[in-house]
């Protein structure tokens, strides 16, 4: 195991708290994305020898969560002309408080779970726990369309982890399959985003709850 | 014997340089020629040869401040270890003294900012303790994380902790540490995402409005303090940054220069690529640094 991983899931870690404290969805976008950046190395440290699947793996993720994504949503931000989520559910300072009390009920509960003895030293299953709680802190919070795919990356980041535990396992069919429907899902989207926007000349999904006919 | 010389020499002598070489990576970020790197040293000899001039409501407190504040950060440079070697001063607790001998000068100044009687000063100090509220735990759970792995309360063996330990087991809390640690040095030398140093709008600053009273040797005694306090804080934060030791002397002390020059560039890049934070959200950044810190300490308990 090596020294390095736990070290990296802690930045995903703080890129976690960083995400729910900020306001501007571009940062919102480029945090997520590094993330999925640092996602794509775990696969290259999680083995003792690094294999094709691994290499494979990692080069799939920084492309897709890295490059692509981003793009889109960047693209997605550009045609909907916002800049900021101006009216969160819960304020910035309160969900960055919640996410760190979830972080902390996260190493707490990992430490409760029956797991392979291999897998209680490294971060690994606290760590997805946190980033699937954050994940859901921002779909439930926020209130802009685009800040809720946000939510669901992160949502799926904490996933991601959670499946690095099976990487030797699982063929890597598996693994791009995950890769592609996250892609389509990111894809269809960011042209809903669009119709929001030009049914509502806004993207508050709370205008959703009031359609008639 | 030796390195003690050394210690007290880079302790007095380089700190105007590490704002130096702030200001002129900042300058080559916005394409300027920028002011030379030594300047903050002529800036210092100028101040020290104008007149002072006092207000007539001050007391002696309003003259006292900056020698105590410049005492007090000097003594806390003596207990922190340089890179390596031992601090000069070294006993058991010594880490409570330093986190106090911070607090002095702080309180000191803002008692300066209040006797002047100023509206705006009193705005500043009521800032500046309000985020040192927020500061300070931040800075007692960095160096708990740090007792905790080394095992003792002297902050020369708890600062070469992670030399010791290496990156082993702690590298997950030593990481949020250092992001802990970076915040609270960019807080408390007021530098970019907190405060401007170079700002002069009332409305907006912390440090700067506390000392507008203060003029000549007085002024120039509170520069020479913040960039003391800069090189001390940096120096705490190297430990946890760069914890390698390379065995001879002479080349460990050129690797502390070498590092403490790369945190003035990081200092210099961040306040280069960040806008400042609204004043509201200052207190955001400082629950961060706290949460970081404190994370890296329920990591290495549990």
């Amino acid at each position: 195991m090596n020294p390095l991983l736990n070290a990296l899931l802690v930045v995903v870690l703080a890129l976690n708290l960083f995400v729910l404290g900020t306001s501007r969805i571009v940062t919102v976008i480029k945090v997520v994305s590094l993330q999925g950046v640092l996602l794509g190395i775990i696969p290259l440290l999680i083995e003792d020898h690094v294999g094709w699947s691994a290499v494979f793996a990692s080069v799939g993720t920084i492309m897709l969560k890295g490059l692509v994504i981003p793009f889109m949503l960047m693209r997605a931000m550009r045609d909907v002309q916002i800049k900021r989520e101006m009216e969160p559910l819960i304020g910035f300072l309160p969900s960055m408080l919640l996410g760190a009390l979830a972080t902390g009920f996260a190493l707490l509960f990992a430490q409760a779970l029956p797991l392979a003895s291999e897998h209680t030293t490294p971060l690994i299953v606290p760590a997805s726990l946190s980033t699937i709680f954050v994940g859901f802190i921002l779909l439930t919070t926020r209130v802009k369309a685009i800040t809720q795919i946000m939510g669901y990356l992160v949502l799926e980041n904490g996933i991601y982890i959670f499946g690095m535990l099976l990487l030797g396992v699982i063929p890597l069919v598996v693994e791009f399959g995950v890769l592609l429907d996250l892609f389509v899902a990111i894809f269809v989207i960011c042209i809903m985003v669009n119709h929001i926007n030009q049914a509502f000349s806004s993207l508050d999904t709370r205008h959703l709850a009031a359609l008639k006919e | 014997m030796f390195n003690i010389f050394i210690h007290l020499v880079l302790l007095l002598v380089m700190p105007p340089l590490l704002l130096g070489v702030i200001n002129k990576t900042k300058a080559l970020f916005a394409g300027r020629k920028g002011p030379p790197v030594l300047q903050l040293y002529f800036d210092l000899i100028k101040l020290a040869r104008k007149g002072v001039v006092i207000s007539q409501t001050t007391t002696w407190i309003f003259v006292g401040a900056p020698v105590i504040t410049l005492v007090g950060i000097v003594m806390a440079g003596f207990l922190v270890p340089l890179g390596p070697f031992h601090a000069p001063v070294a006993f058991t607790g010594d880490l409570i003294l330093f986190a106090y001998l911070l607090a002095i000068g702080r309180f000191f100044t803002t008692a300066a900012a209040l006797d002047t009687g100023s509206a705006f000063e009193g705005m500043g100090a009521a800032r500046e303790v309000t985020f040192a509220c927020l500061s300070e735990p931040a800075l007692f759970f960095a160096l708990l994380v740090l007792a905790k792995m080394s095992g003792s309360l002297v902050l020369s063996d708890l600062l070469h902790a992670p030399l010791a330990v290496g990156s082993q087991g702690a590298a997950a809390s030593l990481v949020l540490v250092a992001i802990g640690m970076f915040i609270l040095l960019l807080a408390e030398n007021s530098r970019i995402p907190v405060d401007d140093p170079n700002t002069h709008l009332e409305l907006t600053m912390i440090h700067e409005v506390m000392v507008l009273d203060h003029s000549g040797p007085l002024l120039g005694l509170i520069l020479y303090g913040a960039s003391i306090k800069l090189f001390v804080l940096s120096a705490v934060l190297l430990h946890i940054l760069f914890p390698f030791q390379s065995g001879s002397v002479p080349l460990d002390w050129g690797l502390f220069i070498v590092e403490m020059l790369v945190v003035a560039v990081g200092v210099g890049v961040v306040e280069s690529v960040m806008a400042r934070l609204q004043m509201r959200h200052v207190p955001y950044l400082l629950v961060a640094a706290i949460l970081f810190c404190a994370f890296g300490f329920v990591l290495l308990v549990r």
